[in-house]
Formats: C-alpha cells, sequence, structure tokens
C-alpha cells in the first residue's frame, strides 16, 4: 500500500529552478573554451585522412612516400621523383581526394546556411529542389545526348538544371513579395517531386549503357576528377564559405524567427535573397561536379551542432572541415571496398553516417536538447 | 527617443489590418497599446521594428523614417520583445543574448569584453544569471521571455517595443518587467492584453479596435466602462488601488445573468 500523501496535498518543493543544485547541464558536448584546439584537430584530421586516402587504393604506396610527393609538388621541386608513384598520387589519386574535401566541405556548408535559411533542421539542398533540378540536366544529356541540350555537358546541365529549380522555387515561394520559409519548402518539394518525375520518365526511355550512368551520376561519384576541372569548385566553395562566416550574425538572428531577425537590424528580404543565390551557386556547383549525393548536408551540419552548439560562427567552420574528411573517407571505401570495382558515394554517406549520428543523439537527450 | 505614427496603413493580401495610425510617444513615455485579439496591435507594432512596410504613412524615431533608415540604423534605435520566439535549434541563452549586440557589430568585428559586460548585465537585470549556459530550448515559457527581455537591454537602444510581452510570465514576473522596463527610461511602446498592467504602468493607453486608434490619452479617461463595453463587450467597473492609487479595473460579462443565454454552440450547424 502507498502510505505517501498524494501529490496533491504533498507541499510542493519550492519552485526555484535557476538554482537547481549539482553541475548545470552542458549546453554541447565541446566545452566553448575547447573549440579552438577542436579547429586545429579537425584541420589536422582533414590533412591526415587526404594523405590516407592518397595512399590506398589498387596500389599500397607508403605515407612517407606520399608525403614526399605532396610535399615535391607543393614546392614545385621535381628531384628524384619515382614516375610511377609520381603518376598515381598526384594525377590520379589527388584530384580525387581533393574534389572530395571541397564537395564535402561545400554540401556540409550549404546544409548548414540552408537550415538557417527555411529554418528548418531537416532542411538540405533537395528540399529546395535544387538536386532535382541538376539531376533533370544531368540524366537529360546522359540519356538523350549532349547536342539534344544545346551542346552542354553533363556537369553544365546539372547546373543549369539547379538553378533553373531554384528560381522557380525561388518565385513560387513568394507572397506579396516576401518569401517565408514554409512556402520556400512547400514550393521546394513541390518543384523537386516534379522534376524527379521527368527524370524518372528520361530513365524509363534509356539503353542499358546510359541507364548505368545515369545511377552512378544520381548517387555521386568522383571517379572522373581532374585537375582542370577544380578550380571553379574550389574558388566557389571558400568565396561563398567565407561570405556566409561573414554573415554569421545574421544567420544566427535567423534562428530566433522573422521579427526577431528584422528587431536585430536584419534586412530580412535581402538577406534572404542573397542566402539563395549563394546556397543555389554552391549547391548547383557542387551537384555539377560530383553527382548527387544526400544526407551529408543534414548529417554534417546536426553532428557540428551537436558537438558545438547552433552559433553560426562555430558551427559553420566545424561543418566545413567535417564534412571534408567524412567525404574523403567516404570515397575511400567507395572505392576500395569492392576492388576493383567502384562503387557510388551515395550508398556509403547515410551507411557510415547515420549510426553515428543516430549514437550521438541518443547521448544527447541526456543534456535535455531539443534536436 | 520619440516615435511617431503618421497615417500608417497596413494591408496584408489586400485586408486592411492597420487603417490611419497616428500615434505619438514623447521620449521616455510608456504607452500602452489595448485591445481585443485581432484588432491590430501586433501589426501596428511591426511597422516600427521594420517586420512590416506600411502601405501609407510613415513611422518616425525621432525626425527619421524607420523606413530610410538602414535595417541596422533602426535596430541601433529600437528593440523588440515579441510573443514567442521558436527553439528548433540549440542556443544557449548567453547566445541569445549577445544576438542582441547584432546591430552594433561590424562585419568582421568579433564579440568584444565590453559586449561580455553588456550581455552579463542584461542577464543580471532580468534575474537570469545562472541560465547563461542552459539552452534556450530547454526553458520555460516565463524564462523564455526573461531572456529575450535581456537580449532587448543588450541591445541599449533608447526605444523598447514590448508585443505582449508579459505572456508566459507569471505574476511577479509580469510586475518586474513592468517595473524594470519603467525605470530604463527609454520610450516604451507595449501592446498589453492586462488592462490592470496598463493602467498601473503606462503614461498613456491606445485603444486598437479593428485597426484604428479609437482612444488615446491618460488611463482614466481613455479606459472607461462605456468605451471598454463597446471595445471588448465587457461590464467594466473602474475603482482605484488601495495601495498605488492606480487606477484598478475589475470586470464580469456584459450580460450579467449569464445563464439566461442560450448555450454556447447550441444553435451552431453541424457541418460535416
Amino acid at each position: 500500500m502507498n502510505l505517501r500523501a498524494p501529490a496533491a496535498i504533498r507541499p510542493e518543493p519550492k519552485q526555484d529552478a535557476g538554482k537547481r543544485r549539482g553541475p548545470a547541464p552542458r549546453p554541447y558536448v565541446l566545452p566553448a573554451r575547447l573549440f579552438p584546439v577542436f579547429v586545429v584537430f579537425l584541420l589536422g584530421t582533414a590533412v591526415l585522412s587526404a594523405l590516407v586516402a592518397l595512399s590506398v587504393g589498387a596500389v599500397n604506396i607508403p605515407l612517407g612516400d606520399v608525403w614526399q610527393v605532396v610535399l615535391r609538388h607543393l614546392t614545385r621541386r621535381r628531384v628524384g621523383e619515382n614516375l610511377v608513384q609520381d603518376r598515381i598520387i598526384w594525377t590520379f589519386r589527388a584530384p580525387r581526394v581533393v574534389m572530395a574535401l571541397i564537395v564535402g566541405a561545400g554540401l556540409s556548408v550549404v546544409g548548414t546556411a540552408l537550415q538557417a535559411l527555411v529554418r528548418n533542421p531537416l532542411a538540405d539542398s533537395y528540399i529546395l529542389g535544387v538536386n532535382q533540378g541538376a539531376a533533370l540536366g544531368a540524366v537529360a544529356v546522359i540519356v538523350l545526348g549532349s547536342g539534344a541540350l544545346g551542346g552542354l555537358s553533363v556537369s553544365g546541365a546539372a547546373f543549369v538544371g539547379a538553378m533553373v529549380a531554384l528560381i522557380l522555387v525561388f518565385l513560387l515561394g513568394q507572397r506579396s513579395g516576401r518569401s517565408n520559409p514554409t512556402r520556400l519548402i512547400l514550393a521546394g518539394v513541390a518543384i523537386g517531386h516534379l522534376l524527379s518525375s521527368a527524370t524518372s520518365y528520361l530513365q524509363i526511355h534509356a539503353n542499358n549503357q546510359a541507364l548505368a550512368g545515369v545511377v552512378f551520376w544520381l548517387l555521386g561519384s568522383f571517379s572522373g576528377a581532374k585537375w582542370s576541372q577544380l578550380g571553379f569548385p574550389a574558388f566557389v566553395m571558400l568565396a561563398s564559405t567565407i561570405w556566409l562566416m561573414l554573415q554569421r550574425r545574421g544567420l544566427n538572428a535567423l534562428l530566433m524567427g522573422d521579427e526577431s531577425a528584422a528587431a536585430l537590424g536584419v534586412n530580412l528580404n535581402r538577406f534572404r535573397v542573397e542566402l539563395l543565390v549563394v546556397c543555389a551557386l554552391l549547391s548547383g556547383t557542387m551537384v555539377a561536379i560530383a553527382g548527387s549525393i544526400g544526407f551529408v548536408g543534414i548529417l554534417i551540419p546536426h553532428v557540428a551542432r551537436l558537438l558545438v552548439g547552433a552559433d553560426h560562427r562555430r558551427v559553420l567552420p566545424v561543418a566545413a572541415l567535417m564534412g571534408a574528411s567524412y567525404l574523403v573517407w567516404v570515397d575511400l571505401a567507395a572505392r576500395t571496398l569492392e576492388k576493383p570495382a567502384e562503387l557510388p558515394i551515395g550508398i556509403f554517406t547515410a551507411l557510415l553516417g547515420a549510426p553515428f549520428f543516430l549514437w550521438l543523439m541518443k547521448r544527447r537527450d541526456r543534456h535535455g536538447a531539443v534536436v | 527617443m520619440r516615435v511617431r505614427l503618421d497615417g500608417v496603413d497596413v494591408r496584408i493580401d489586400g485586408v486592411t489590418i492597420v487603417d490611419g495610425v497616428d500615434l505619438v510617444a514623447e521620449s521616455g513615455q510608456m504607452i500602452g497599446l489595448v485591445g481585443p485579439n485581432g484588432s491590430g496591435k501586433s501589426t501596428m507594432l511591426r511597422t516600427m521594428y521594420r517586420a512590416l512596410r506600411p502601405a501609407a504613412g510613415a513611422v518616425h524615431l525621432d525626425d527619421d523614417d524607420v523606413w530610410k533608415l538602414s535595417a541596422k540604423q533602426a535596430a541601433q534605435r529600437s528593440a523588440v520583445v515579441a510573443q514567442e520566439a521558436p527553439a528548433d535549434f540549440d542556443l544557449t541563452v548567453g547566445e541569445v543574448v549577445m544576438m542582441g549586440r547584432t546591430p552594433h557589430k561590424g562585419l568582421l568585428e568579433r564579440d568584444s569584453k565590453e559586449d561580455a559586460r553588456i550581455v552579463a548585465d542584461a542577464l543580471a537585470r532580468v534575474e537570469m544569471t545562472e541560465f547563461a549556459d542552459r539552452l534556450f530550448a530547454t526553458l520555460s515559457g516565463g524564462e523564455k521571455q526573461r531572456t529575450l527581455v535581456a537580449r532587448a537591454l543588450a541591445q541599449q537602444s533608447r526605444v523598447l517595443i514590448l508585443d505582449e510581452a508579459t505572456n508566459h510570465l507569471d505574476i511577479h514576473a509580469q510586475l518586474g518587467l513592468m517595473e524594470l522596463v519603467r525605470g530604463l527610461g527609454v520610450t516604451v511602446i507595449a501592446a498589453l492584453h492586462d488592462l490592470n498592467l496598463a493602467a498601473s504602468y503606462c503614461d498613456a493607453v491606445c485603444v486598437v479596435d479593428r485597426g484604428r486608434v479609437v482612444a488615446a490619452g491618460p488611463v482614466d479617461t481613455v479606459l472607461t466602462p462605456a468605451r471598454l463595453a463597446e471595445v471588448f463587450g465587457v461590464n467594466a467597473h473602474c475603482g482605484t488601488h488601495p495601495l498605488t492609487g492606480r487606477p484598478l479595473l475589475t470586470f464580469s460579462p456584459l450580460f450579467p445573468n449569464h445563464r439566461d443565454r442560450e448555450p454556447r454552440g447550441a444553435t451552431k450547424e453541424v457541418s460535416a
């Protein structure tokens, strides 16, 4: 028998929530003062990941030799080089590792920014129809041939598709000249599905060879990477990331709602348009060179927020560095697990990331976080 | 800082929400906006902090049109505590309050020691110092509201706009907030649901009904039984607070013998 008084007549404990006993729950996993150390650690991880990815492959090359080759090329001294090793590392592997670094950072940064823009932690470039637009462009070239689209390359068509999708979403997501997050998401989802069905229709009419190309493109791959095509994406990724870092206060203000942002001196309509343009350019460029790689844009920003909190001055650099390392490892898995066959990257982005993400989420529940 | 609305109209999707509103708050005055739900109080306030551009008329802070200032300049002059804030992202209380410094910072500028001091001071004034490292999303409604008040304080503006900022607060915190705001010496424009809070603290009250200001002036001349009956549809009795001497309102339904009325929903058709 329960001898305790029912709750209603038991004296209420004194309400004094602010002065709870014991240590206050830590707001996020990493204490703020360790942030600089953490950034250095992530930078080191990215460099190390890249070196490991350069050394592993059909022929394994010792890390020391990899380091020598990289150093020779970076300092432009070419004495005593082993030509075969040099070609494997610098001509074949390095462009794809660098592409993985660029795309990983780019997709993570764009995911972070889009999540602030539409104030929804589930947003990424899929939700604004960008990936589907790029897919339609690329698949059209693969299936119908470049001639049918005015001689555009697969990447070129993907970029154009991404831009067209985003302009449509932006125009449809407005109301009385003001864009609003919910409408943007709804327009993005609708346009995305519309474009996907067009892509599916094209796939039905593709021959087997084209279909293989389509599947590979839709799941993303770095296999075609060449030094010559990396300059523009690298520039776009760095410039967008720097611009977004400068807008960190505006991005933070957006998280608290439109009214809040306006009250804090953010010119809402202009800032939204600028953000959309930068995000479109960045995600369009990334998707155009690497295909449609899903999940990274959601996974990495979340992990970054779980580790360092939602303040953009910390999330953006952490997401960029983590995303870069992450895709290097994913690409390594894609090209080594079924050697010598290559698997598309999209298969591994979620396979490797989702379990870690779920573990981190459960761990974090104890801290009383919402997402 | 003086706040002046001249013939402000707001139309949203072709519907007029605010209709030719004139309003003046002299420097250091506290003005209460009262009116039924949906009367346009919040919409009027939004035109003052650049969340909504008026279709006609102008909002002036001192002699400058708010919409001709830059967003940043306007935010240096006026701060807002709005009704509710979404909390889907993990920001700490300290980070939220630090946002109040946004309009004072350049693109490359970092948070200085001075900013940290201002934030700590703002937190102390709303008794939220111990909460600095807590996640905003884990707070109660009242704690969230106090955090947003601290953010507005950190903005250090000469005008403070409160959009039903006392909602969700317990009575101690409600009075504490009103006392705090009164003591700042800045111009305050507050939309309030609690007519007695308006009566106790405001220098003047504006009664807003269907997008228009139907009366404005000192509490005792504006919040009269006849007007409250007309605007709110309630029976009001105006007395005097035994301790403060301020006007004290008590209310009863306009139809005192409410049992004689048909029960609610009895005549409502059931629609499929």
